[in-house]
């Protein structure tokens, strides 16, 4: 299924934040933890994450810090910060309203079966 | 070639090809290549040759450049490190063709501005035309610089035109307060006039108003380079010259001292665009080398003026003294907040800060209960009201950092509400000066 790129783009930042929430991370393994939760269905351009991430840090929603791994590579971790939690609840309200009129509105709807895979 | 040396090769090619990409810093780029490997180690785990694994995960990665356009509107304040903010965003680092030339003409145009004013104005009506005399070329330098649109250009000229007029048909006092007031203020309502053509006419966006800050420090460092090298030089070759009994007071008085201030206000500014990692590194050291020397500075004053009981008779010299304190103070302020990386975790330099706004509020709430009695005894004048109305408007605003400067040192927001915050409130200090160009005059009856 293809997802608009703007939708996509539009539910990025709770993601992230919501996969920070989970615990620390890093650039790689959230793009992992993302194609999980879609199951592969979320195609992201990974390279537009990193921008992403330093947008958040510099607002002062998720914290950041360079680790030197087992491998002796550094690697870029990032945390959420109770800034960026508050942003994330505040995120999580809005999103559920959205969710929660669509639901209603495709079940009074009632699309027909194969209008639902190209709706984008 | 092993397989690990022919993949490490490509890899290093990709970093090297990003890396041409100069907004991308070197960091950023790391982190990415961290991902990049372990892509493409996964990617091998399952089944992929190590050359397959290396373009999936490089196509995965994104276009580099619509990868460095993002990074670009992240990072503005790398960007105008390149100096490529309206051409492309390629880093290239060539100026305008022509771009000296250009310059030299403006500097040269706006010395024989001022040079035709010691002609033709009277001492006062040169010292209140000066900014008005000089500025406009500058604002021209950028207009050109950024390819400013001709809609954009006449919009920009309204400022200058206006300030002109105000200026010259107010019916002065000569050498009155509100003549001096004005003088004062004229300038500061061009500079953002200027800023208004230095931002290429996009005034809302934040980060461009913090480029014109940071660029106003510059420009300060290089004019005050200039300014001593300048002096320097002609005091040696006017020595030299009386030496030999040749008197070059005249011509002193009549090319240089015309020309000198008014090309080196230009020469400036395009030294700042030009040549900007020259300073770059200066930048942050003069901060934290000032920040501590002025925060003793402002602590022995709070002392000085609690122990010699002399609150009750400071004059509105004194006001006038604090003003410029808080101004210096805030100057300091701004110019390291946009000299600062903001993704560094606050640290004890932060903290410094903080001290100094607050051991300035200190001495100012002093010097403010000590003028309110001065003036519930002997009224207004347009010099205490403009002294107060710009002691308020840098009280607010400073007020206002100390809080988002400690709620950033205890980690509650980010470095960007206090960027932010300065940017915001930038507009004020346009419209206090304006009104004093504009308003305080008439109130007084232009005495």
């Amino acid at each position: 299924m293809f997802i608009e790129k703007d939708l996509v783009a539009a539910a990025a930042t709770p993601l992230v934040l919501g996969i920070l929430a989970e615990g620390e991370s890093y650039g790689y393994a959230i793009i992992k933890r993302v194609n999980e939760l879609s199951r592969g269905e979320m195609q992201w351009t990974d390279g537009m994450l990193y921008p992403l991430l330093h947008r958040l840090e510099r607002a002062g929603h998720v914290s950041a810090t360079w680790r030197t791994g087992d491998n002796g590579r550094r690697r870029k971790h990032y945390a959420i910060t109770d800034a960026g939690r508050a942003v994330l609840a505040e995120r999580a309200a809005q999103w559920s309203v959205v969710a929660d009129a669509l639901q209603q509105v495709w079940r009074s709807a009632q699309l027909p079966p194969a209008a639902a895979p190209g709706w984008v | 070639m092993t397989v690990d040396a022919h993949l490490e090769s490509r890899i290093a090619d990709w970093r090297g090809y990003v890396a041409d990409h100069r907004v991308i810093a070197p960091a950023d780029i790391d982190e990415m290549e961290d991902h990049l490997r372990e892509q493409i180690s996964d990617l091998m785990s399952v089944g992929l040759t190590d050359g397959e694994a290396f373009l999936v995960a490089v196509g995965r990665m994104g276009g580099v450049d619509e990868l460095s356009r993002e990074f670009a509107q992240e990072h503005s304040d790398r960007l105008w490190k390149q100096l490529v903010l309206s051409r492309t965003d390629r880093g290239e680092n060539s100026g305008r063709t022509g771009e000296l030339a250009v310059v030299l003409g403006l500097a040269l145009g706006a010395g024989l501005a001022v040079r035709a004013g010691f002609e033709w104005l009277s001492e006062s009506a040169l010292l209140r035309n000066a900014a008005v005399l000089i500025l406009p070329f500058l604002a021209t330098y950028f207009a050109w610089k950024r390819t400013m649109p001709a809609r954009t250009i006449a919009a920009l000229a309204v400022p200058f035109i206006l300030a002109a007029v105000v200026l010259n048909v107010f019916p002065f006092e000569p050498g009155g307060a509100t003549e001096i007031v004005a003088a004062i203020h004229a300038p500061v309502v061009l500079w953002f006039a200027v800023g208004f053509a230095y931002t290429g006419g996009d005034r809302r966006s934040h980060r461009r108003r913090m480029d014109f800050v940071r660029f106003t420090g510059e420009w300060a460092v290089y004019l005050a380079l200039l300014a001593l090298g300048g002096g320097v030089l002609t005091g040696l070759t006017a020595g030299a010259f009386d030496a030999l009994g040749i008197d070059l007071e005249p011509f002193l008085e009549q090319w240089i001292i015309p020309f000198g201030p008014a090309g080196a206000v230009i020469v400036a500014a395009w030294l700042v665009e030009a040549k900007q990692q020259v300073v770059e590194n200066i930048a942050p050291v003069l901060t934290r080398v000032f920040t501590p020397i002025t925060i003793l500075m402002l602590v022995a004053l709070f002392v000085a003026v609690v122990a010699s009981h002399s609150v009750v008779d400071v004059d509105r010299g004194l006001l006038i003294l604090m003003d410029l304190i808080l101004v210096l103070v805030l100057g300091l302020l701004l110019y390291s907040i946009s000299a600062r990386d903001p993704y560094a975790p606050p640290n004890v330099f932060d903290l410094l800060q903080i001290v100094l706004i607050v051991a300035a509020l200190a001495v100012d709430v002093l010097m403010l209960a000590a003028m309110a009695g001065r003036i519930a005894e002997f009224g207004f004048t347009a010099n205490k009201v403009t002294a107060l109305g710009l002691n308020l408007v840098l009280m607010v605003d400073l007020l206002w950092a100390a809080k988002l400067g400690i709620s950033f040192q205890r980690g509650r927001s980010g470095f960007a509400a206090v960027e932010r915050w300065q940017t915001r409130y930038l507009p004020v200090y346009a419209v206090w000066a304006m009104f004093a160009v504009v308003a305080i005059p008439p109130l007084f009856r232009f005495v």
